[in-house]
């Protein structure tokens, strides 16, 4: 079954020390990708790159930021492929990110 | 309500029935109704015993509402028989362990055994145990109804087993002590004392069943571990392994008791793997006196485990003996051997102690690719940060 980690914390943080913690989410990423579980994944730019579109009365409103403003910001995401949520869950409370904001675990819907 | 007197009621209540979801409920009735009437009319003298009779009432009425009239009079009899008498008769200690052997029954599923007993005996939620064993919340409460469920359906007697089947019971209610204790160990503050939780059902077990060596043994095990707890953090709150760690800083007078459990353990009938294990600890643990361990005595008790178990966490820690007694090499070769016969791509010990050992081959790119994986398979941040200074380590 696959599953998205989507990974969230404080942006700043995370773009500040992007290059000290990179070390860390490879070696995160290659024991995923060792353990034969590894679909994809992606860092996102940092959020003050970001821009939210939304189409209502048939009119785009375009805006400066992110969807929701919070603390944690999306920052990047992982898909995996494991047997069920419990093994999804191992893998989240493995990633880097876990110990500073917190890693969603969402099913993805099967095609 | 102090957490341990809640599995004492849990059991009482559920005794007769072995309906422990009936139970719960019945005893939440009572704390609601405690709530209501303490404040106004004042603490009873006895407040367990005002919980466990008003609980009782609840459980009669709930019998009443399913029951036929025939079958009910029978069960109501005895009800009120208890009703009557809330002083005589068991203070809830042996039901309690009669609760915890029921919730290890083999009908019940392997990897829910530890949750049941943390709800039932201890009355911890689902949402905490499911945080404790890195499961979703929803799916542990709905593991916990349906395993509850199947002990009042299937009949799951609570009882003693008879002699000649009670060791091997009585392993599986270690075993989920153990399991309950392992994931309460690695960090105090995350899943508070969880831990010590597990020890005091360990000292339950023991103390209700005094004759069996391996509740000593994983009493023993317990203790050991805990004794050595703050002197694996630094004061920055880094992670310290065992052979970093100053002996001044274990807890002597706990590391004592460990001992005479064991010693006490000795002396009974039948050995098995937690007694084994308690040993390995005690061998550790005289560092304290004798400043280095002795390595051969490691080895050759996790010979004689590996032998009774095929844990990979045994045959890791064996591998590890065997480097300090043969060198790496002869370490590294027993690793090699068994991540053929077995997957551990995943398994974070494994290559945590291969990169050690690697290091000490002078090997320093193969450590350093192991390494990687072990930073990458550690849940522990702090544990994490040590594996990435050994990396470090490596260049220089």
């Amino acid at each position: 079954m696959k599953y998205m980690l989507l990974i969230y914390e404080n942006d700043d943080e995370r773009v500040d020390k992007m290059d000290e913690r990179m070390p860390t989410c490879a070696a995160y990423a290659e024991a995923m990708v060792k353990a034969g579980i590894y679909v994809c994944g992606e860092r996102l730019r940092a959020v003050s790159s970001t821009t939210s579109v939304r189409v209502s009365d048939g009119a785009a409103r375009v805006v400066d930021g992110p969807y929701a403003e919070s603390k944690e910001q999306l920052g990047g995401f992982h898909v995996i492929d494991v047997p069920d949520l419990d093994a999804a869950l191992q893998w989240a409370a493995r990633c880097p990110s876990a110990s500073r904001g917190v890693v969603e675990v969402r099913p993805i819907w099967p095609t | 309500m102090a957490r341990r007197s809640y599995g004492r009621l849990i059991a009482l209540l559920a005794s007769r029935d072995r309906d422990i979801g009936g139970a719960e409920d019945a005893l939440a009735d009572a704390f609601a109704a405690a709530l209501r009437d303490w404040p106004g009319a004042g603490v009873p003298g006895n407040p367990e015993a005002w919980l466990l009779t008003v609980a009782r009432r609840r459980l009669i009425d709930a019998a009443r509402r399913r029951h036929t009239a025939e079958e009910a009079a029978a069960h109501l009899r005895l009800a009120a028989e208890e009703l009557d008498a809330p002083d005589a008769g068991s203070s809830g200690e042996d039901e309690r362990l009669l609760l915890m052997f029921a919730c290890a029954h083999p009908a019940i599923d392997p990897s829910l055994r530890a949750p049941l007993i943390l709800q039932t005996i201890l009355g911890f939620d689902a949402a905490a145990i499911a945080s404790a064993f890195l499961v979703s919340p929803a799916t542990m409460g709905q593991r916990l109804v349906r395993a509850k469920r199947k002990i009042r359906d299937a009949g799951i007697p609570f009882q003693l087993p008879d002699q000649g089947e009670l060791a091997g019971r009585l392993e599986a209610v270690l075993d989920a002590i153990y399991a309950a204790f392992a994931e309460g160990w690695s960090d105090p503050a995350v899943v508070g004392g969880l831990a010590d939780d597990a020890i005091w059902l360990g000292r339950h077990v023991a103390s209700r069943l005094p004759g069996e060596a391996e509740a000593l043994g994983l009493l023993s095990l317990m203790l050991h571990a805990r004794a050595r707890r703050d002197a694996r953090r630094g004061a920055d709150g880094s992670y310290v392994p065992l052979a970093e760690q100053d002996p001044a800083r274990w807890d002597g007078a706990m590391i004592e008791e460990a001992e005479a459990l064991l010693s006490q353990a000795s002396r009974l009938p039948g050995t098995g793997r937690y007694q084994l294990e308690a040993a390995v600890q005690s061998v550790h643990a005289a560092r304290r006196s004798a400043g280095v361990s002795d390595w051969r005595a490691i080895l050759a008790l996790y010979d004689a485990l590996l032998r009774m178990t095929a844990s990979p966490v045994v045959a890791v820690n064996r591998a590890v003996a065997l480097a300090e007694c043969e060198g790496a090499g002869a370490g590294l070769a027993a690793l090699d051997a068994l991540a053929l016969e077995r997957r551990l791509e995943a398994y974070q010990p494994f290559w945590a102690a291969r990169a050690e050992l690697l290091a000490r081959a002078r090997d320093a790119a193969g450590a350093g690719a192991a390494y990687t994986r072990a930073i990458g398979l550690e849940t522990d941040p702090a544990v994490r940060a040590f594996l990435e200074r050994r990396r470090r380590a490596l260049a220089g």
